[in-house]
């Protein structure tokens, strides 16, 4: 009988989930809204995504060719970071600008420092927002949505989305931005596809309600406060109207529940949540632009680490119910 | 009233299914037997026969080095044939007393007593330390001394520990539905010793059958109660239990006495009241043999000092080459390289895999998901004490309460990432243990 067992510290078990299928339910998770976007704005969308997509893929595989590290293509998690950046894109978008978009995500905000995990903010919302400062113009312009029959959306109508509408202060279809016909950008419009995907991601407890319920949450009791101190009055239109506009719903169920870009601390999840809704709700009625969703995910990703330290979670017997 | 529980846990696939219907089988041993002298927590016991002597069934073979120390007993009658270092399932070499068997199984003779109401208090907690009993759940605490508080006033929780939420491991199982009157006649024992506490039996709810079972017997028993407890990793670990049956909170400074509990293993209960009342000292254990290389999983009652080896061989062998050997149960049990190991008396299984899963998965970057914070029964952030373990970072390590840390594995089980969470937390305490005695 052989001697030679493998032998290694306890537990000697492990769970059957690991980084690349959570990864790719995130991806399936964004099917609904991916593919509501290519019937919403054509087939350019779909070119968009790809071009993200692989993009984000090529960046992480030369890079960690060029650094002799291990390939982790294979974790899905630049994939996920592809589809999350062509979603934040307007869908008349030049093609090259997703394609710098995918390189500015990976390269500089994911792999210089130090690759997955170590991100200090989500590499989608960041290089939107790269490509938002960089190219306000092309970034901002949106088409009316055309239906995938057309194949070429570039001449098409361009007009202000809901969301700068309600600005604006003219009124909007509240149902129409919940289905998702509007304009925006190629994954943002349907509030309906995104709750597909969230919950089938609830139901695989990729995510829990945490983030999202306090970040909506948080939101909407603030939108309601202003509704009535700035406007007047309870305006559940109003309020209906700011939840299905902009990136809210996308946001608030896709990135800011990022694993990597979250407290770990239950607490701090609930923290955070909050603090998403105050500063997405004040970017989105005091500041310049109409909307404020990757900005407040993005700055609030930094305030993590601060979060935490204040969060630690009290251990079991040490709380202050003495036996 | 739903079934009580704590925070945290996990689900591993339990295995129990192998070896759960196969009755307790009682294995003699063929080769020689091996006496660790060091079977329990606390100082090694002291050989007290030399080469050459002849022993007895029962015979104290070695006596207490103190008063957190246990005897130890032989288990068969023969002579000695050694006294020195071997092999135990930690890897490291412990002082053993060898015996070679002469398949006689002469006993010494034992001082049964009718009922422990005959004995006074101190006789009970003196025959139990001669008993040679230590807490047979895995640590091995010698239950004396659990069992003598500073102020046993104030003991009102007796929990008697069925929960055996080790996946595959049966051997509790099967004392509770074979013998669950010794357990019974144990919990009594301790009970004596304690006048304002409440007995409670807390099985998982996988095991109705056990529950049924317990509760019939103790129906007529106003001083014990049947508590069932949601099937859940960690549930039997010591502090989870106290939470779950009471609600208290015990943390790593604490005793459970000091959150009026006493916690013994079921199998713990029938070796007090074998001791107490029929004067026999432990020198047996149930052990599952069990896992899928095994031909045919069974639960044998083996006398201590058995090498593993043999167990294995009375379990049919292997039926396919296994590639991990556990002593005890797949969440906290040992790794083993060699099965020229002793049992000893917290030995509950050796668990035979064809697959590591292990070696199997690689350790990938931590993604943050929070997985192994949400599964912690000590509410710990897992992946940052590991971090700070990897880090050697001391101060931050016990800033994130990473001392409370029960080393139970849900968090290396759960990661998605594979990191050897449960590995780092461990070494870096034991180094912050050491530091401290060092300081000290």
């Amino acid at each position: 009988m052989s001697d030679l067992y493998n032998v290694s510290s306890s537990p000697h078990v492990r769970s059957k989930v690991n980084t690349s299928n959570l990864m790719l339910m995130v991806v399936i998770a964004l099917l609904p809204a991916s593919l509501f976007g290519v019937y919403n704005f054509g087939l350019r969308a779909l070119l968009i995504i790809l071009i993200s997509v692989a993009s984000c893929v090529a960046t992480e595989w030369i890079y960690k060719k060029a650094m002799k590290q291990t390939i982790t293509i294979g974790d899905y998690s630049a994939v996920v970071t592809g589809i999350l950046l062509a979603l934040n894109m307007p869908p008349a978008i030049s093609l090259w600008i997703p394609a710098l978009g995918g390189v500015f995500a990976i390269l500089v905000v994911k792999q210089l420092f130090g690759g997955l995990g170590q991100n200090f903010m989500n590499p989608a919302l960041a290089g939107r927002c790269f490509l938002m400062i960089s190219f306000t113009g092309k970034m901002t312009s949106f088409v009316l949505p055309s239906g995938a029959s057309s194949k070429v959306v570039v001449d098409a109508v361009t007009g202000a989305t809901p969301l700068a509408s309600l600005k604006a202060g003219e009124s909007v279809d509240v149902l129409s931005m919940f289905v998702g016909n509007i304009q925006g950008t190629i994954g943002e419009t349907s509030v309906i596809a995104i709750l597909i995907g969230a919950a089938f991601l609830l139901a695989m407890k990729v995510i829990d309600l945490r983030i999202p319920l306090t970040y909506i949450g948080s939101f909407t009791i603030f939108i309601a406060i202003y509704s009535i101190a700035g406007r007047g009055g309870l305006d559940v239109n109003y309020i209906a109207a700011h939840l299905c506009g902009g990136g809210l719903m996308l946001g608030a169920w896709f990135m800011a529940t990022d694993y990597v870009t979250t407290p770990i601390t239950k607490n701090g999840q609930l923290v955070y949540g909050c603090l998403l809704g105050i500063v997405t709700a004040v970017f989105r009625l005091f500041g310049g632009s109409a909307e404020g969703v990757s900005y407040a995910i993005i700055f609030c990703n930094l305030l993590i680490p601060l979060i935490e330290r204040v969060t630690i979670p009290t251990a079991l017997g040490k709380g202050g119910q003495k036996a | 009233m739903g079934l009580l529980t704590f925070k945290g846990g996990v689900h591993p696939y339990d295995g129990k299914e192998l070896s759960k219907d196969k009755p307790i089988k009682s294995v003699l041993p063929k080769g020689d037997l091996v006496y660790l002298l060091s079977q329990h927590i606390g100082a090694p016991a002291k050989p007290i026969v030399a080469k050459g002597d002849r022993v007895l069934v029962g015979q104290q073979i070695a006596e207490p080095g103190g008063f957190v120390s246990s005897p130890v007993h032989a288990s068969v009658s023969g002579t000695v044939k050694a006294i020195e270092p071997h092999l135990t399932v930690t890897g490291a070499m412990v002082p053993a007393i060898v015996v070679e068997n002469d398949n006689k199984y002469e006993e010494v003779e034992f001082s049964s007593v009718e009922k422990v109401e005959d004995l006074s208090k101190e006789e009970v907690l003196k025959r139990i330390q001669e008993g040679g009993v230590v807490g047979m759940g895995g640590a091995g605490f010698p239950t004396h001394v659990k069992l003598s508080p500073k102020e046993p006033e104030k003991i009102d929780h007796i929990l008697i520990n069925g929960a055996e939420c080790e996946p595959y491991l049966t051997s509790d199982y099967r004392r509770m539905m074979e013998e669950p009157q010794l357990i019974v006649a144990g919990l009594k024992v301790i009970l004596y010793l304690f006048d304002k506490a409440k007995g409670f039996i807390c099985i998982e709810d996988n095991k109705p059958d056990c529950i049924r079972k317990m509760e019939e017997l103790v129906k007529n028993e106003p001083r014990i109660e049947v508590k069932a407890l949601q099937t859940k990793y960690p549930q039997g670990a010591e502090r989870s239990l106290i939470y779950a049956t009471t609600g208290r909170e015990v943390n790593s400074g604490m005793l459970p006495a000091d959150a009026g509990c006493v916690v013994d293993n079921s199998d713990t209960a029938v070796a007090i009241y074998k001791a107490v009342i029929l004067g026999r000292p432990l020198m047996h254990k149930v052990v599952t043999v069990t896992g899928d290389a095994i031909a045919a999983p069974q639960n044998f009652a083996v006398c201590t000092g058995m090498i593993y080896e043999e167990l294995v061989e009375e379990a049919g062998g292997f039926k396919t080459q296994p590639e991990k050997i556990i002593s005890g149960g797949p969440m906290m049990g040992q790794g083993l390289y060699s099965m020229q190991v002793p049992v000893t008396k917290s030995s509950s299984a050796l668990l035979c895999l064809t697959k590591d899963e292990v070696s199997a998965s690689a350790e990938t970057a931590c993604i943050n998901c929070g997985r192994c914070v949400s599964v912690c029964p000590a509410h710990l952030v897992p992946s940052r004490l590991a971090t700070y373990s990897n880090h050697q970072n001391e101060e931050a390590f016990v800033k994130w309460e990473g001392m409370e840390c029960v080393a139970c594995g849900c968090c290396s089980f759960t990661c998605p990432a594979k990191r050897h969470l449960t590995q780092s937390i461990k070494s870096m305490r034991m180094m912050v243990l050491n530091n401290r005695k060092k300081k000290a």
